[in-house]
């Protein structure tokens, strides 16, 4: 390393004009800038990230000049931080009067400027992992990216651990054969597992490009060489000032199982009022919606509170931002739409309603506080029920201690490597030993056997089916040297009308439409006016016409659904529905779920709660046992002439659902005939027709058989595959991996065309080719991410089936929020057969009814 | 309840649980829209489907003739995806599908996707077929709308690809499904990669008047008959 050197005199100059010094870390990252290193930059919010992250740029285009071709690459998760950026680099820029060309590229941008940016490219480009993609896909990406100096990626931590993640990470590897000089840039909030980051950073194994290579070579370098991790350099700021987090303690009586924190809403108006500013973060758009409508309710003094959610119409979203970076607002609710991006330096105040679920979510939410980053940053958290009481006290303490979630390191998604060989195919014939050698340089695809790779190549090309009857029609065909192409240059366009691993939800646009006054009374034609956001299509197949629900912050009844939107008028009436969206929903870390056993287990620390939570811990403790020791506690009871089994791993709802399901199948096969469960966070409650504590104690089964490991084996793959979750990351696989496609240049699809469904291709797939890569993909989907079977795996290893079992003669306190979920949840199990009997109903009046009407 | 009487015109029908109709005065066993080779076909347009639908249809078709024992077989159209099916055709599925059409009487409807009859293949082929026995029947692949003037009582059909959804304790279940009055039965698609259209579509509205009708859906192991009027769209409103 040289030694450090002051910034060239221009922006030593506007620095000092500014009186700001430049930061010890801010100097570190360009120092290793200037020495050509890939580097990472953990900083928290407000300590200067993004100005530092593109000096190293700024200075290198002032020394050098622009030179006509694409210098620096920025990489952002949010098309919406370009908003962000123009005032962060743009003004410096514009004041020192720079020739510097600096613009923006998402899917909005227009097709003449994309054309124009592709033809003569700015010196800087601000854009996201999706067009990343893309562009690489060009034929030309060879010669454009060619003078590349620096990539800079922001919000790093947001991207890594997914599958955009994974894209970007293809990208990168892909950039680095390009442009092999190209040096890596990453911005990052504070995060556990930095390491991670750092590998994500830098080429990893041997791979050095020098095109002369040819493909036998580097695999066998690679093979050997998968021991020594590469990192990028680490520079860290310095940490802010410790935030200070306090947990409402509400006078009012804390409800047992609720979601709402309705009861505590005139204390979070009281703390709006106190602060300039407040961000109130909830954990799902239903919550944001049902938050705003309360404190207006209270809202007597008229603070300017606004909402700020995922489904609301882009340019509302972006009136609320403006008003708040304007200093107009008082408070806006919003979930994680905004925990990235947009630095207001005015916000003093973030309230946390509900639970935040994890140490490092709640970080990073509290750092959006005091954008001045020496001051302290204030929360408040908001439980909404007793238990996310212990959750909140458990985050505040684990933020006191400065502690994250531990992170899981991510295997590189197989389907996400099949739009990657495809993009790859797009830009030119590529050779699969200099690729594989690529796609293993990038950290997720480190441990990528040569086997998958080539299944993953064939799949590409042919499908990838073992019976090889699509040879003539394949995608992609090998030349002779060895390289594959493309087998027509029309696949282009449909990979590049494809691109992306978001696998978007159906949405349908809720418009505002007034009703015309003239004609009819029955047939009123309805006129389209505002649009006020998107909706998913499934919450409003739940409504029929003449129902209100609330949206956007307003009471709204559906009219009409006509094409791709649902047309609706203002309503006045109270009782609405709120949508139950299903966003946003993240089960509890397992670093929070440690901290709360810890509570649960020390009655000494419980003087420190809430006497009405402390009181119900003690009522647990006198009638059962607490949960969280050596032994999973598991209660019987009987209710209702129901019998309940209720157990309490804190191993978060997504676990907690999947242990439900395969309790219930082995259940049924000794015959206690269960009926449903329901789970939440903390535990879960299975009900049924035979008292399985009696059944136990009777020796019929053992709990340690109920709770053994291997459910995880044969009763699991056979649920698993009849499962509609593995339906659902299946349709994600075929999606992202190329099988079907979203969009189909001159194929619109039409409402009455009749096609296939992913479905019934899965179904097919499941019986005549169970080891096919999709297949395989979407097990590994399931097993992280819906189904969460990876942290279930432990949980059952650690308890080895020790259990402790209390047959009590009611049901306990514990149990109560639980079985207060069964009816909002609706009932999990896969008993469809059951539930069409139900629905069968051959003899009901209504049937002979409407067949006599004949 | 893996069977489920249906009475059309007089006809006594049995829909089964495999979407095929049996009727047994005719001892005639009846299925539609088997599409065979749609995957390769989409394979032959770039989006390679599994090459497996040729094969999984033959097998639910097999096991429901093992299991009812019909003298008669007929498909009531678009029994080939598309008239270039046999280029492509693996010889071990055309082999099945010629030694089953042979082991019986089969009958071949023509639907707009195979307009013409399969060559080589055992079988009558019909435009389309009317049978009388205990009711009349016709046998065709498009259903007629109510106002054709050739639109009787007594009408079997495909074409559609029929499938219910219901909600129920808060989920939401589609399923392929028989529909029928006491005039007419539009069967499902029996084919293993066949899409579905939602009976509350308005196709289905010139068949059936003001969703009089009832829908006969396909469980894993059960029928599930359901009023029309209780069946939702895939989209509110």
């Amino acid at each position: 390393m040289s030694a450090p050197h002051p910034l060239l005199p221009i922006f030593a100059d506007w620095f000092a004009g500014r009186g700001w010094q430049p930061r010890a870390h801010q100097q570190a990252l360009w120092q290793a800038a200037r020495d050509g290193r890939h580097a990472l930059l953990i900083a928290p919010t407000g300590g200067g990230k993004t100005l530092a992250g593109f000096m190293p740029s700024l200075e290198s285009l002032v020394a050098k000049g622009s030179n006509g071709k694409l210098h620096t690459l920025y990489i952002s998760p949010l098309k919406a931080l370009a908003v962000d950026i123009q005032r962060n680099l743009m003004q410096p820029v514009e004041e020192l009067g720079l020739a510097i060309r600096i613009e923006a590229r998402s899917g909005d941008t227009p097709a003449n400027r994309k054309t124009r940016q592709k033809q003569n490219p700015p010196d800087m480009l601000l854009t996201t992992p999706e067009q990343l993609a893309l562009m690489l896909s060009w034929p030309e990406a060879a010669d454009y990216f060619a003078a590349l100096d620096t990539v800079i990626i922001d919000e790093l931590h947001a991207l890594a651990p997914n599958k955009r993640g994974d894209l970007l990470a293809l990208g990168l590897a892909r950039l680095h054969s390009l442009a092999p000089q190209a040096k890596r840039i990453g911005l990052s909030a504070t995060v556990a597992d930095k390491q991670a980051l750092r590998r994500f950073l830098a080429p990893q194994g041997t791979f050095v490009n020098n095109g002369a290579n040819n493909g036998a070579n580097h695999s066998e370098k690679n093979g050997e060489d998968k021991t020594g991790d590469n990192h990028a350099a680490l520079i860290e700021g310095a940490p802010g000032e410790a935030a200070k987090v306090a947990v409402l303690d509400t006078q009012e009586r804390l409800p047992w199982g609720s979601h709402t924190a309705r009861h505590a809403m005139a204390d979070v108006l009281a703390a709006i009022a106190t602060a300039e500013t407040a961000l109130v973060f909830v954990n799902t758009r239903s919550q944001a919606e049902m938050v705003f409508r309360e404190l207006w309710a209270l809202n007597d003094g008229g603070l300017e509170i606004a909402l700020h959610h995922g489904s609301l119409a882009p340019e509302r979203r972006r009136k609320v931002e403006a008003a708040m970076a304007a200093g107009q607002l008082r408070a806006v609710v919003c979930t994680s739409t905004l925990d990235l991006g947009i630095d207001w330096g005015a916000v003093d105040l973030v309230i946390h309603v509900g639970a935040p679920k994890g140490a490092s979510r709640l970080a990073q939410r509290i750092g959006r506080a005091n954008h001045r980053f020496d001051e302290a940053s204030s929360a408040l958290l908001v439980p909404s029920n007793r238990f996310e009481v212990l959750e909140c006290i458990a985050a505040r303490d684990s933020v006191a201690a400065g502690e994250q979630d531990g992170a899981v390191r991510r295997t590189g998604g197989l389907d996400v490597l099949a739009q990657h060989i495809f993009g790859t195919a797009c830009h030119a014939p590529f050779d699969p030993h200099a690729l594989y050698a690529e796609v293993v340089s990038a950290e997720p695809y480190r441990h990528l056997a040569r086997n998958d790779f080539d299944r993953v190549v064939e799949f590409v090309a042919t499908g990838g089916y073992a019976l090889q009857s699509y040879d003539r029609y394949a995608r992609l065909r090998q030349t002779e040297d060895g390289r594959y192409r493309l087998s027509h240059p029309r696949l282009a366009t449909r990979y590049r009308m494809n691109v992306g691993t978001i696998v978007e939800v159906p949405m349908l646009k809720v418009r505002l439409a007034r009703a015309r006054k003239a004609g009819a009374q029955k047939q009123k034609p309805l006129m389209g006016g505002r649009v006020l956001g998107e909706m998913e299509e499934y919450f409003l197949t739940t409504l029929s016409p003449g129902d209100t629900f609330v949206f956007a912050g307003e009471t709204l009844r559906l009219e009409t659904v006509r094409d791709t939107e649902a047309l609706v008028s203002r309503a006045y009436k109270t009782d609405a529905k709120v949508p139950t969206y299903q966003g946003g929903k993240f089960p509890i870390s397992t670093h929070l779920a440690d901290r709360v056993r810890r509570i649960l287990q020390q009655p000494k620390s419980w003087r420190h709660l809430p006497p009405q939570v402390a009181d119900w811990l003690r009522m647990q403790g006198e009638v059962s046992h607490l949960p969280g020791g050596e032994a999973l506690l598991v209660e019987s009871f009987a209710r209702a002439a129901r019998y309940y089994m209720c157990c309490y791993p804190f191993e978060g709802r997504l676990a907690h659902q999947t242990l439900g399901m395969l309790l219930t199948r082995r259940l049924e096969r000794f015959g206690a005939r269960p009926m449903g469960f329901v789970a939440n966070d903390y535990g879960l409650a299975v009900w049924g027709l035979r008292d399985i504590g009696l059944m136990v104690e009777q020796q019929q089964f053992g709990l340690d058989t109920l709770f053994a490991e291997d459910m995880l084996g044969d009763d699991l793959e056979a649920w698993l595959d009849e499962s509609s979750l593995m339906k659902r990351s299946f349709r994600d696989c075929a999606q992202i991996g190329g099988l079907i496609e979203k969009n189909f240049p001159g194929h619109e699809k039409s409402g009455r065309q009749v096609t296939f469904s992913a479905d019934l291709i899965y179904d097919v797939l499941r019986s005549h080719e169970p080891d096919h890569i999709l297949l395989q993909a979407a097990r590994a989907d399931a097993a992280t991410g819906l189904l969460d079977i990876a942290r279930l795996g432990d949980m059952l290893r650690r308890l080895a089936g020790r259990t402790n079992l209390q047959r009590l003669s009611h049901i306990s306190p514990l149990a109560v929020p639980l079985l207060m979920e069964m009816g909002k949840e609706p009932i999990r199990g896969d008993a469809d057969d059951e539930l069409l009997g139900e629905a069968a109903n051959r003899h009901d009046d209504l049937v002979r009814e409407a067949m006599q009407g004949l | 309840m893996q069977q489920v009487d249906v009475t059309i015109n007089g006809a006594r029908l049995i829909a089964d649980i495999s979407g095929a109709l049996y009727w047994p005065a005719a001892e005639l066993l009846m299925v539609a829209d088997l599409h065979f080779e749609k995957g390769s076909a989409y394979a032959a347009r770039g989006v390679a489907l599994p090459p497996y639908d040729t094969a999984e249809t033959l097998n639910r078709l097999q096991a429901v003739l093992a299991r009812l024992r019909p003298k008669r077989l007929v498909s009531l159209g678009d029994s080939f995806h598309d008239m270039s099916w046999q280029d492509r055709m693996t010889a071990a599925d055309w082999q099945r599908l010629r030694d089953m059409a042979g082991g019986l009487e089969m009958h071949w409807v023509t639907g707009n996707h195979d307009p013409q009859p399969p060559r080589d293949l055992p079988g009558a082929a019909h435009e389309e077929w009317a049978l009388s026995y205990d009711g009349d029947l016709v046998l065709r692949h498009e259903p007629l709308v109510r106002q054709h003037v050739a639109f009787g009582a007594g009408e079997i059909a495909g074409h559609l690809h029929p499938c219910g959804k219901i909600r129920q304790r808060g989920r939401n279940l589609r399923r392929r499904c028989f529909v029928h009055d006491e005039q007419r039965l539009i069967l499902p698609a029996f084919g293993a990669l066949t899409g579905n259209l939602n009976v509350r579509d308005a196709a289905f509205a010139d068949l059936f008047a003001d969703r009089n009708y009832e829908a006969v859906l396909l469980g894993t192991a059960r029928l599930a008959p359901v009023a029309g009027k209780r069946l939702l769209p895939d989209r509110a409103g």
